[in-house]
């Protein structure tokens, strides 16, 4: 008979495209609010940077899928549940126009050990930026935009988890 | 049966900007996401220019990441973007 806490609670997962800003603190006592099983809960937080690539960057755009986006995010959560001991996931993307020092997303993942709540949060990121349809467009200080480009660094993150890569 | 099918094609991003946000299409038959690609591609400008096999282009089906070698069917909705770049 397990012990009260070690419980398994059914999957609790949830995703998020918006524009508006988030709240770490209140999205990480949301997370683990009512699981004493907890022991662990890990936090990535991507924002925009003032510069990319050498160039200043003013502003910054990010288009998504709707439909697909919810649905692939889903999907990866589901891979995160099958490979590594945690509780709950919470992630937020946000979409529409950003400047520079705004928070992009969230993912936060609790657990009740420590390893599997940092390994899962990579493993969501890995597969966030290289599988979740999201594009960015910045704006450099002369007012010309351009879209930004994929980098290769995030598909060999990807290679890491064992999950098939596309060459850029 | 008819002998074609009716194809609903977005673009996202770069794509979207010189393409526009999508069209509908009929194709053959038994066409795969790669074949549509090829046909928009024989269209000249601008779809040559930016479907064009020189340039990293993805493709979803159904809202899926997919192969261009997954087969077409009636009312299938096919996007055709840049790598992605969120995160």
């Amino acid at each position: 008979m397990p012990a009260p806490n070690q419980i398994p609670l059914p999957r609790r997962a949830s995703v998020e495209i918006r524009t508006r800003d988030f709240d770490l603190s209140a999205e990480v006592a949301a997370l683990r609010a009512h699981d004493g099983g907890v022991g662990a809960v890990v936090s990535f937080i991507g924002t925009v940077r003032d510069r990319n690539d050498g160039c200043g960057v003013t502003a910054m755009e990010l288009e998504h899928y709707p439909g697909m986006t919810e649905r692939s995010i889903e999907v990866m959560i589901d891979a995160a549940f099958e490979r590594f001991d945690i509780r709950a996931v919470r992630v937020i993307h946000r979409v529409g126009p950003l400047r520079p020092l705004d928070q992009i997303v969230l993912v936060a993942v609790s657990s009740m050990h420590r390893g599997s709540a940092f390994q899962a949060c990579e493993f969501l990121m890995d597969y966030l930026k290289t599988r979740a349809p999201f594009w960015k467009k910045e704006t450099l200080p002369s007012g010309e935009a351009r879209w930004v480009d994929a980098r290769d660094s995030d598909e060999s993150a990807l290679a890491r988890w064992g999950l098939p890569t596309q060459p850029l | 049966m008819p002998d074609s099918l009716t194809i609903q094609v977005k673009y996202f991003a770069s794509l979207r900007e010189a393409l526009g946000p999508g069209e509908t299409v009929r194709v053959p038959r038994s066409f795969s996401v790669g074949a549509l690609r090829d046909d928009l591609i024989d269209r000249g400008e601008p779809h040559a220019g930016v479907l064009s096999r020189e340039r990293a282009v993805r493709a979803a089906l159904d809202q899926r990441l997919c192969a261009e070698t997954e087969l077409l069917h009636e009312g299938a909705e096919v996007a055709f973007f840049p790598p992605v770049t969120g995160g």
